[in-house]
């Protein structure tokens, strides 16, 4: 009797081109967006999706997680992040284009980018078992497109992970959740969506030899058309304003005077 | 790697006609555009980020403790090795990155912003140890030798001594030879990295085979023969172990974490087959591979001026006297426009430099003054950068004064910068008179 071979495992890990997290944001002068002629990189959130998924093969082994690859949706630049996930471990990469001009694509556009580009993917040696990828994207902190991509599939979830352990057998993983309380964990059966939380891990530099052999790493292209799906935009973004200048605090001198304040401020009941 | 494939390719006449053209390069329009000065690669855009994000998580936060200990962090040294950048140029093949010289340069500049002690190590090692190996090393040696100080051992570059540190072929470090081995008498002065290195070049005067056809007591070579002058200087590589003696480690002004040391050679041994490039060679060695290295100091004093500015700027939009950042000064402003002018040249030159060589152009009027600016440019910004934080940038604890220290070597090591005007001049000569 054939023992039943354990396919090996796909990872696609989507990554997003964001602001810099080390760049002053400032709101543009039409109060309609910020400024975006600044500093971008790869959503730090992502950038840990991808150092779990190169450490959960280094751990396992490429006898269990067959190959990495990476995907963006934007303009022509977005593929210098494709390069870094190349340079830092990714096998593979694929740029959906967008044109120039086209507003930032909603995560609901995004999700459903990336189930056409599951399904393409097939069933066969291709099959696409986890997608690990950024909880929220530091420029909008909307935080919803794994949880979209898992119900558009009907996938298994696991959101703000901390922890997540492989147990190729059963064909499960057990990751462990931030919740408010604490740590939460949860066994999902593959495949599965985890979507990646600030603890999870330390990513990793681009060594020089790796930036070298990223060169040779292929990215593939495909066009919304390719993948039929709808760009527009659902929300339209009305206004967007610099929250209110912090005022200076004053100091009490004693408890009651502290009591009488908050009385006030109508913080306090009276 | 494509470039260099590019270039081999290349007739080296069209390499000239195309002046700053970058065959390989995705940011370049069109083959035969000139691009400007600022334009670089993918990888080498790539690397700057990386390193840039190395040195400021893991030796940002060691950059003060390595300065008052005088002591290189050995974690630090071994991040160099982990990230790919003791091995810059060296190919493949030796356990290297296969990058181009101004990849190098890129990341000492970028090592330099955050700390100039850890990027001299890396320069020297890159290119003046590594190149002078695989420029002049014959196959036996590139293989046993670039590995090792890709993968894990330091190197040292070992010229100057008490005696001669402009005049550098005037040393008087002597070397006889004995059977198959080289016996090595003298010392070294100033010598970077020699603290922590295992793998030094050595430079010393060695005699020359006289023909064999006179029993007279002169021809009986087992003489020193400084009197041949430069002609009779030799490359020697030597480890360690080999009895290498490290002696005074310098108490210095800046780049404290840099090791320097004087280091005495004591009948030290080393085989025949580890003279590099042939006897009598070093001198025409030393010139070379000093040219280049001029580069690699232009692009440390370059990092070490955009690192101070930007550590002092934007303290001068935080800091309000007068009821405003003290940055929105008109005073301030037009020597914060100024610094910044200083600073762009320094980056053209030393760029603009390091693509010359690259191309196979001649770069040693661009070098020498790559370097001599680019060291005059990091006293003044972060002399600068000094007054600009005011009191606190008179502290140890920003981290501001420090670069003002270590700016000073620059106009010292590597070629003083009165010998950079002199080499400048020589060209200015041969053209104009």
């Amino acid at each position: 009797m054939r023992p039943s071979a354990a396919r090996l495992l796909n990872i696609l890990v989507p990554v997003k081109r964001a602001v810099d997290y080390s760049v002053k944001i400032r709101v543009n002068p039409q109060q309609t967006g910020i400024d975006t002629n600044v500093k971008h990189s790869m959503n730090p959130f992502d950038e840990i999706a991808v150092e779990e998924a190169i450490r959960l093969r280094e751990s396992l082994g490429a006898s269990v997680i067959k190959s990495i690859k990476a995907v963006t949706i934007g303009p022509p630049k977005s593929v210098d992040i494709l390069r870094t996930a190349l340079a830092v471990g990714a096998d593979s990469a694929v740029h959906v284009a967008l044109p120039e001009s086209a507003p930032s694509p909603e995560p609901l556009a995004v999700a459903k980018t990336l189930q056409a580009l599951i399904k393409k993917a097939g069933d066969g040696e291709s099959k696409v078992d986890m997608v690990i990828l950024g909880k929220q994207a530091i420029d909008d902190d909307l935080g919803v497109t794994g949880q979209m991509l898992a119900g558009l599939l009907g996938w298994s979830q696991a959101t703000f992970a901390s922890k997540v352990e492989v147990d190729e057998a059963k064909g499960e993983v057990v990751v462990t959740r931030e919740i408010d309380g604490g740590g939460e964990e949860v066994r999902c059966k593959l495949p599965v969506v985890i979507t990646t939380d600030l603890r999870l891990n330390e990513p990793r530099y681009a060594s020089l030899p790796n930036i070298m052999k990223a060169k040779k790493k292929p990215v593939e292209k495909f066009s919304p058309e390719d993948l039929g799906v709808d760009y527009t935009p659902q929300l339209e973004t009305l206004k967007v304003t610099e929250p209110p200048k912090r005022v200076g605090g004053g100091k009490v001198a004693s408890v009651e005077e502290l009591v009488a304040k908050l009385k006030e401020a109508g913080v306090a009941a009276a | 790697m494509l470039r260099l494939a590019a270039r081999s390719a290349k007739p080296l006449t069209a390499l000239r006609s195309a002046s700053r053209t970058f065959a390989t390069s995705r940011c370049v329009r069109s083959e035969r555009s000139p691009a400007s000065l600022d334009t670089f690669t993918e990888e080498e855009q790539l690397l700057r980020e990386s390193v840039r994000r190395f040195a400021v998580d893991v030796v940002g936060p060691k950059v003060r403790e390595m300065d008052e200990n005088e002591m290189m962090d050995p974690s630090v040294i071994k991040g160099l090795y982990e990230q790919g950048l003791m091995g810059i140029e060296t190919s493949a093949d030796h356990g290297g990155a296969e990058c181009s010289f101004t990849s190098a340069i890129i990341a000492i500049e970028e090592l330099a912003k955050v700390d100039p002690s850890v990027s001299v190590l890396c320069d020297v090692h890159n290119t003046l140890v590594n190149t002078v190996i695989r420029k002049y090393g014959n196959k036996e040696q590139q293989d046993k030798w670039l590995p090792l100080l890709a993968e894990s051992k330091l190197g040292s570059f070992c010229l100057s001594e008490p005696a001669s540190g402009s005049d550098a072929f005037a040393l008087q470090t002597r070397a006889k030879k004995e059977g198959s081995h080289w016996i090595l008498n003298g010392s070294k002065m100033w010598i970077t990295n020699s603290y922590e290195a295992e793998i030094f070049l050595i430079f010393a005067n060695a005699s020359f085979r006289c023909p064999m056809f006179s029993v007279s007591m002169l021809t009986i070579l087992q003489q020193i023969d400084p009197s041949k002058g430069y002609k009779g200087i030799t490359c020697f590589i030597a480890t360690k172990d080999m009895g290498v003696q490290i002696a005074k480690k310098e108490e210095k002004l800046g780049i404290r974490a840099s090791s320097t040391c004087t280091i005495n050679f004591d009948d030290l041994k080393i085989p025949e087959e580890n003279v590099l490039g042939g006897e009598g060679k070093g001198y025409k060695i030393a010139i070379e591979i000093l040219n280049e290295g001029r580069i690699g100091i232009a692009a440390q004093m370059l990092g070490l001026a955009q690192g101070a500015f930007d550590k002092a700027v934007p303290y001068t939009f935080e800091r309000k006297q007068f009821g405003q950042p003290i940055g929105t000064f008109q005073g301030m402003q037009f020597q914060m426009a100024q610094a910044a002018i200083d600073i762009e040249t320094a980056r053209l030159l030393t760029y603009n430099a390091a693509r010359r060589k690259e191309e196979g152009l001649p770069f040693t009027k661009e070098a020498a003054m790559a370097k001599y600016w680019s060291s005059v440019v990091a006293q003044r910004v972060s002399g600068q950068a000094i007054e600009w934080a005011g009191g606190v940038g008179f502290t140890r604890e920003t981290g501001i004064e420090k670069f003002w220290r270590d700016s000073k070597i620059g106009a010292i090591y590597e070629g003083t910068s009165n010998i950079q005007l002199q080499t400048i001049a020589k060209f200015i000569q041969k053209e104009y008179s």
